[in-house]
């Protein structure tokens, strides 16, 4: 970090040391995981900055933000519409939920047998060491599973910002009216919390500045599909997960400066692995910061991760919002529809979900798919046996991992793995 | 050229020698706290110009001499391939992973299923149950009672809570024998959940220490009513595979 940040943190109420050790622990991982890969493209220095200062200048960044009376809305799902956000001059931010954290604390208000994101994000809160929470004027939860919902009543508890927004389990018409209806509520607790009129204006510049960073990200994810791949799955990934807490036009500009070097690599046939290394494409639960566990995994035995079937990847940026409307109700209805777009498992039945990851396959040419879940997230862990069916019949490798934030399983997840790359390259 | 093959499993070193003259050589040790020495003391007994590591420690190997590895179930598919040509399925119970490998016509893997993450039901359960019941590992499962003798079953598959309805049954006056017959139905029982998530086709191999165990082989026959194929040393299935890759 390029100054000492104590005296904010202190203002922030993080607990010093606690933080210190994440901070030191964070370090020796991104150095180990990220700084000893090699072939990386330069326009990756821009992103081990961000990450280098994201609990440090960026943070100084939102105070700074603040103090202009701008609001810091933290969330936790692509389901909340960052476009509103923007629209009331907020700040989105992703709230820190990716690493194992304060679970014994976390344990005194949720059951053990949580997934492992859940339990992160009330133990990161509990131990004092997200200055994210702290700087966070709202916090968004939304009803995507059943442990997230009923955790963001203990959250509520614990930090008094919470709001909810329901999001439907299926996508009929009567779905629709109340997904429309939350939008249409979550537009006016915008306008309350930043006491701030959302204009055509304000919005058309808005959704122009997400789509434009959606577009960003839809490019790097077009170039990953190229062979050699011009980019390691761990950096694509780190990427997608600071799309989520970066400043979104920056973050826009730096991706396709990054994006033009890749364009560069592909057209010299220069890649991180071995053209005819095993490409490898992610489905299932999302991956939040720093959750590079699985990434690492593959990565470190040969292969080569292609792209993210997740919220933190192509389920985020997969469908651009039409800017083209005339009335802020217009606006409303359309983004409720854009949303309603997504794949979630949390729908029923979702089989448009198998269609997306078969098309995604063929486009990055991925020579198998991981199913990934999260201990306890049953949804992505039923959706897997039907994603395993689909796989099969176009005969499409595949193999199911269901981990979560520790390391006690990494021998056996190493064998998995490793012999699932054996089985695809012996095919 | 003489072909060796290692496999550093959680509890034994095992090491293969594939002569000249067509003739191998096997070698067998406790992996204990210090996996590498004991390696690095079964290779320089019986130096071989090739080697291939495998199993849980393979990537030991991998790291002090640049030697090549391949996974276990690459591994145990190659060896059963070998001493059976007809396997398509490999079941391998080791000291702490219990897998189930389904094999195309050639040999190459179609698709495998493991254990999680815990001794449960593998090799290591099996060693911690004789001890409980005072048999030693290569008596376990010859006096087991018969099928039909009471109506004894162990819940539990954690090695863990597994020992301690042992314990209690035991204190229940239970003969060991009972128990020693439904301990053996629960990993039988494990092994079968874990197969039907993937093709079993025959002919099927039992391969890993636990392919010892007599009973163990007549209950997998029973369930699957099929021929199960055990070689005279299940247990250096995967070292040969190995040496032979």
């Amino acid at each position: 970090m390029s100054k000492d940040y104590k005296d904010m943190w202190k203002g922030l109420g993080l607990n010093i040391d606690a933080h210190d050790g994440l901070l030191s622990v964070l370090t020796n991982a991104y150095t180990n995981i990220y700084l000893s890969q090699k072939e990386r493209p330069k326009g990756m220095s821009y992103f081990d900055f961000v990450i280098s200062e994201v609990h440090g200048l960026r943070i100084e960044e939102l105070l700074n933000a603040k103090a202009k009376g701008k609001k810091i809305i933290g969330t936790f799902c692509i389901f909340v519409p960052e476009e509103l956000i923007l629209a009331v001059d907020g700040v989105c931010i992703g709230l820190c939920s990716g690493a194992d954290v304060g679970s014994d604390s976390a344990e005194t208000h949720i059951p053990r047998n949580t997934c492992a994101l859940i339990k992160s994000f009330i133990g990161f809160k509990l131990s004092g060491i997200c200055p994210y929470v702290e700087t966070a004027d709202l916090i968004v939860g939304e009803t995507t599973c059943d442990g997230k919902k009923k955790a963001y009543e203990a959250f509520d508890k614990i930090t008094g910002k919470v709001y909810v927004m329901e999001v439907p389990n299926k996508k009929s018409e009567s779905d629709m009216r109340l997904w429309k209806q939350e939008i249409r509520q979550f537009a006016e607790k915008l306008q309350a919390v930043a006491s701030k009129q959302i204009t055509p204006e304000k919005l058309r510049e808005a959704v122009r500045v997400v789509n434009e960073k959606r577009a960003a990200l839809q490019r790097l994810s077009r170039l990953r599909g190229s062979d050699p791949a011009p980019i390691s799955g761990l950096d694509a990934l780190l990427i997608n997960q600071i799309s989520f807490f970066d400043d979104p036009v920056r973050f826009t500009a730096k991706l396709n400066e990054l994006c033009d070097e890749l364009d560069q690599r592909v057209k010299d046939g220069r890649g991180v692995a071995p053209a005819g290394a095993p490409r490898i494409m992610i489905a299932g639960s999302p991956m939040a910061i720093p959750n590079w566990k699985l990434h690492a995994v593959i990565e470190a035995a040969g292969a080569v991760v292609v792209g993210e079937e997740s919220c933190v990847g192509e389920r985020n940026y997969r469908t651009l919002l039409d800017d083209k409307f005339d009335s802020i109700d217009q606006a409303l209805e359309m983004i409720a529809e854009r949303y309603l777009t997504i794949d979630c498992a949390c729908f029923t039945p979702n089989d448009e979900r198998l269609d997306n990851i078969i098309s995604m396959a063929g486009k990055l040419r991925a020579d198998g798919v991981i199913h990934y879940s999260l201990l306890f997230c049953t949804i992505y862990m039923m959706e897997s046996y039907k994603v395993q069916n689909s796989l099969k019949e176009k005969e499409i490798p595949f193999l199911r991992i269901e981990t979560d934030y520790s390391s006690e399983d990494m021998g056996q997840l190493k064998t998995r793995v490793e012999a699932f790359l054996e089985m695809i390259k012996g095919a | 050229m003489k072909r060796g093959g290692i496999d550093i499993g959680s509890r034994f070193v095992k090491y293969v020698v594939l002569n000249d003259g067509g003739t191998a050589s096997f070698y067998k040790s406790e992996t204990g706290h210090n996996p590498l020495s004991v390696c690095k003391r079964l290779i320089s007994s019986d130096k071989p110009d090739k080697l291939t590591a495998t199993g849980y420690g393979r990537h030991l190997m991998e790291v002090w001499d640049d030697i090549q590895a391949i996974t276990e179930i690459k591994a145990v598919a190659r060896g059963a391939k070998e001493v059976f040509p007809r396997c398509r399925t490999v079941i391998d119970i080791g000291g702490q992973d219990t897998k189930v490998v389904s094999l195309r016509a050639d040999g190459r893997v179609l698709a495998f299923e493991m254990n999680d993450r815990c001794a449960a039901g593998t090799g290591r359960f099996m060693e911690i149950m004789a001890k409980a019941l005072g048999y030693a590992i290569s008596d376990f499962g010859q006096v087991c009672a018969p099928d039909n003798d009471g109506n004894i079953t162990i819940n539990s598959m954690c090695t863990v809570f597994a020992e301690s309805e042992v314990v209690s049954l035991i204190n229940k006056g239970v003969g060991r024998e009972q128990i020693s017959r439904s301990l053996h139905l629960s990993i039988a029982q494990k092994v079968i959940a874990l197969s039907k998530r993937v093709e079993v086709n025959e002919d099927i191999v039992f391969a890993g220490g636990c392919a010892k165990n007599r009973r163990l082989i007549s209950m997998l026959e029973d369930s699957f009513q099929k021929t199960i194929f055990v070689s005279e040393s299940p247990d250096m299935l995967a070292a040969l595979g190995a040496a032979l890759y």
